[in-house]
């Protein structure tokens, strides 16, 4: 299995490399050997599972590695390449794997203005190849190092194939972003230092580390990630982002590159520093309930289409950060179940929002309208990826905030179930923006210009294994559990 | 008194720094040949390489007469260090080759007064006492003064007095600057006896402030060298005045010059606070400065300042910190080489660095230039995808939280960020689209093209490109390798 797990991040390297010495004239060959690539990296990822055996653990969040890859590489920065998947990263590299294939796929059908169609899937392979080794990393200098790797190459994803002011939203994300991974180094460094270690499978549990340090680590871990997933109020470079990114960008982002906040925290911060985050975890709730309701409260007054769906993720992450903030069992469950749930969901829901944007070309929602009548079909998928959004029990979106919320009460005292009842309110005004949002594109009366009611085959291929995922999610979520945290 | 013996094998790496010069100036007067001048001086520096590596580490020599201090200290640090200067002597002589094939400069006193540089290079890292350090050092920068204003100029060429003006501002500065560093070492002499490094000692009693203010002025005069920051205001112009190829020497080798000898200067006595203080400003101005910039060269100069706070910051922890900082100072060095050879390689011969908007778009027109000054700077600014940049930021924040100075690893972190908006500016820049001209055109990519002729690659910047682009690639993936030879038996 070791062969399957550097496979894994070799793949989708290799192919990035390829793409680059490809000569400049055959474009669209280049974007399909690059989906070939893409696509022979989930093989590697299914083959992980059948690694898994059981090996009961007292520690919830201890590492029980299916499959372990490890040899020193820099001894003088404790540094290992130490790689190993289990079931609290396997359904993050499964989505990556999946959501990157898909992309791939999209962009040979169809690239956004602004470069070369080559370059955009090199740049979505080297996105990969950073995104699945922060989930597979097991070494703390390592995760640092994979962190890294995916923030210059979505710089150049927006800057590069984004809409008309790409550049500020680009320099914006990237800034805030490294702002983050420097905090993150920062941390990283006080553990390995006071360790002596950066070996994850060592580290989590917190043994070791005195008590202050705990406490210093996870303030930067926690402030570095809430960057990365983004909590309020340091989101504000999402929804600059998302809305400039072309449609590949903003599925990325959304549903794979955020999911390294949540991760991160659950593995790295919760994981390494336990006592600082029992310190932390009130405030860390209480941000997350608040990002919920001013996510919501934010959404019910925008007014073009990516936007929204932008500030939606800052209310859906803000459920999985309260799950992770309660520290229970049924609550990093619950973050876990969040995140795959909102990667699939949003990931659609930004495709949907790019074929939207392609026919009419306008997000604004005041020029949309009557989706339903011109374009059917669309309406109807666009609809179901609404309602899964905003939590119908029955699809994926329903678990995750839900027992967030039953987590929080779990978790008991005034202050959590105070917290529980906020986020039921904010779930409650997500319903309320998603319900005006399909108001207002799918029904009343056809406004602006004609929209081309047909899918492309490319456009289904991309959807269709979205919309069954987040059905099968949806009615069985022991799929992404497995036997994490159990 | 016994004559002493003396390891002529320890000075290998100066004889053969030291002989290139000399063999580079028979080579001009004998056989006159551009290309045998240039030629000696490739094959000089690469034996200093190969001799440097060879000697590696022994006993000292020209000790004194009981054997306890030397002032020729062979060590993993100076071998290094000999290896890294000879290596961007050639780096910068193969830069160089189609300004001098132009003829703007006379090839033979081009090449004797560099190698002349590499030899007072190679002293710097063995110099075991503050004198022969301080013959070293100036040995590296005189040659500089004319280098930096040797230009001539074809009979129908605008003359420009910049070159002479960035000569006469380096030359007056850097006798300042050793005055201040001669007079600092004699104060300490005076206060505590000692010119040796291993006899260095803190002053004491009535001497203390003698010795202390001996010590300050030694790391002032030292720290003009590495342009530290209030002491930095010469290079900015010097850089852009000079030629490219000088401009590279300037900012890699002569830099590392000045950083070797701190490190020597606060490895034995105590310059923390003052050292600290340097780092905070130089990093935070050089980046401050450097994100308002116009010219390519500035650009460069102002965040060549910048890094050399970082590699101040773990030279405050002592001699805790040298190997971070001789470590860092390796990766930084690789780096802006590779910027400076593709900003010699994008503009036409014996040209200065030009304007941050001509370079606009030529990452479209020059996809593996742009890639090369993409990976040096993101590498600078210390992101993926070269993983060197990278390594030398950890190096030295992990330097800095192990011996707890966390406070100036956050400052550092921060500058990293303010650090990124500048090298992204310049990396933009490269892929941008061709500017809206003020007339309607049928094919703006087409006029651009005609606009901006290709220029091929000359052979050997081409070759000294690859080179550092492989060398910092290695180092991305096994930077162990240099952290070895950094330590080994130290």
């Amino acid at each position: 299995m070791t062969v399957a797990l550097l496979a894994v991040l070799l793949v989708p390297a290799l192919g990035a490399g390829v793409l680059a010495l490809f000569p400049v004239r055959l474009d669209r060959t280049a974007r399909l050997i690059g989906t070939i690539f893409a696509v022979v990296t989930l093989v590697p990822i299914v083959a992980l599972p059948f690694a898994h055996g059981h090996s009961p653990s007292v520690n919830p969040l201890a590492v029980r590695p299916w499959a372990e890859f490890d040899v020193s590489w820099v001894p003088a920065l404790h540094l290992d390449f130490h790689l190993g998947v289990d079931g609290v990263s396997y359904p993050l590299v499964a989505l990556t794997g999946l959501l990157t294939a898909l992309c791939c796929a999209y962009t040979v059908w169809k690239v956004p203005g602004g470069g070369s169609g080559r370059t955009l899937v090199a740049l979505l392979l080297v996105l990969e190849v950073g995104i699945l080794g922060t989930f597979l990393a097991l070494d703390l200098v390592l995760f640092f190092l994979f962190f890294e790797v995916v923030l210059l190459p979505m710089y150049a994803v927006i800057a590069g194939w984004g809409g008309d002011d790409r550049r500020r939203a680009a320099r914006k994300f990237v800034l805030y972003a490294l702002f983050g991974s420097v905090l993150l180094l920062l941390g990283v460094v006080t553990v390995t230092v006071a360790a002596g270690t950066g070996d994850l499978t060592q580290l989590i549990g917190g043994d070791g580390l005195s008590r202050s340090t705990q406490y210093a680590a996870f303030t930067l871990f926690a402030i570095a990630f809430a960057v990365k997933a983004p909590l309020w109020p340091l989101h504000t470079w999402l929804p600059d982002a998302h809305t400039q990114a072309p449609t590949v960008g903003s599925v990325i982002l959304a549903g794979v590159l955020l999911k390294m906040g949540t991760y991160g925290l659950i593995r790295v911060g919760v994981g390494v520093a336990p006592l600082g985050a029992e310190w932390a975890a009130p405030v860390l709730g209480i941000l997350a309930a608040a990002a919920i309701i001013a996510g919501s409260l934010i959404c019910l007054r925008q007014t073009e289409l990516k936007r929204l769906i932008a500030y939606s993720s800052v209310g859906h992450m803000g459920f999985v950060l309260l799950g992770i903030a309660t520290l229970t069992v049924t609550g990093l469950q619950a973050a876990l179940l969040g995140n795959v749930a909102h990667g699939l969901i949003t990931g659609l829901l930004f495709f949907l929002a790019g074929a939207i944007k392609d026919r009419a070309h306008t997000g604004e929602l005041a020029d949309l309208g009557g989706l339903r009548e011109t374009a059917p079909r669309l309406a109807g998928v666009f609809g179901f990826a609404a309602i899964a959004s905003l939590g119908l029990p029955g699809l994926a979106g329903f678990w995750g905030e839900a027992f967030a919320v039953v987590a929080a009460v779990e978790r008991g005292g005034g202050l959590w179930v105070t917290l529980a009842a906020v986020a039921s309110i904010g779930g409650a005004l997500t319903a309320a923006y998603f319900l005006r949002l399909l108001r207002k594109v799918t029904q009343g009366p056809a406004v602006g210009a004609a929209v081309t009611p047909t899918i492309a085959g490319a456009e289904w291929l991309a959807w269709s294994p979205l919309i069954v995922l987040t059905l099968l999610v949806g009615l069985v979520p022991g799929l992404v559990l497995t036997e994490a945290l159990r | 008194m016994r004559a002493q013996a003396v390891d002529q094998l320890a000075l290998l790496p100066l004889y053969a720094a030291a002989g290139t010069a000399v063999l580079v100036l028979l080579a001009d007067l004998l056989v006159g040949r551009r290309a045998v001048t240039i030629g000696t001086l490739a094959a000089g520096g690469l034996a200093t390489v190969i001799c440097a590596i060879v000697t590696g580490d022994r006993t000292g020599t020209f000790c004194d007469p009981n054997g306890s201090a030397c002032s020729w200290v062979p060590s993993p640090l100076a071998a290094t260090a000999a290896v890294v200067f000879a290596a961007l002597t050639v780096g910068v002589l193969a830069l160089s080759v189609p300004s001098l094939r132009l003829g703007t400069a006379p090839a033979g006193e081009f090449c004797f007064l560099l190698a002349a540089s590499m030899t007072g290079g190679v002293v710097v890292g063995y110099a075991g006492d503050l004198i022969t350090l301080i013959v070293g050092l100036e040995t590296l920068t005189l040659p500089l003064y004319l280098l930096v204003g040797l230009r001539r100029f074809a009979p129908g060429e605008r003359v420009t007095t910049s070159a002479a003006a960035a000569s006469v501002t380096f030359f007056l500065i850097s006798v300042i600057s050793t005055a201040v560093a001669l007079l600092g070492a004699a104060l300490n002499y005076a206060a505590t006896g000692a010119l040796h490094f291993d006899r260095l000692i803190p002053g004491a009693g009535l001497t203390a402030p003698v010795a202390d203010v001996g010590v300050g002025l030694l790391v002032i005069g030292l720290a003009f060298k590495v342009a530290a920051v209030p002491l930095h205001a010469w290079a900015p112009p010097t850089y852009d005045g000079a030629p490219l190829p000088v401009a590279a020497y300037l900012s890699t080798a002569s830099k590392l010059g000045g950083v070797l000898a701190l490190a020597a200067i606060v490895t034995r006595l105590d310059a923390a606070v003052l050292t600290a203080v340097l780092a905070i400003l130089t990093m935070t101005v050089g980046n401050l400065v450097a994100l308002r910039q116009t010219r390519m060269v500035r650009l460069l100069a102002w965040s060549s300042i910048a890094q050399a706070g970082y590699i101040l910051a773990p030279l405050a922890l002592g001699a805790d910190g040298v190997e971070a900082a001789a470590a860092y100072a390796v990766f930084f060095v690789v780096l802006e080489f590779i910027a400076f050879a593709v900003v010699v390689a994008l503009r036409p011969a014996g040209a200065d660095g030009g304007d941050l908007a001509s370079y606009r778009g030529a990452g479209r027109r020059s996809p593996w230039l742009g890639a090369a000054l993409v990976l040096s700077l993101a590498g600078l600014a210390g992101l993926p995808p070269g993983l060197a940049g990278l390594f030398a930021k950890v190096t030295i924040v992990e330097a800095l939280v192990d011996h707890g100075q966390t406070w100036l690893a956050v400052i550092v972190a921060l500058n990293a960020v303010i650090a990124l908006a500048y090298y992204l500016r310049v990396a933009a820049l490269l892929y941008a689209t061709p500017q809206q001209v003020g007339i309607p055109v049928a094919d703006p990519t087409l006029l651009e093209a005609a606009m901006h002729p290709r220029r091929p690659v000359t052979r050997p910047v081409a070759a000294a490109l690859i080179t550092a682009v492989a060398v910092a690639v290695a180092l991305g993936f096994a930077p162990q390798l240099l952290f070895d030879a950094l330590s080994r038996a130290s």
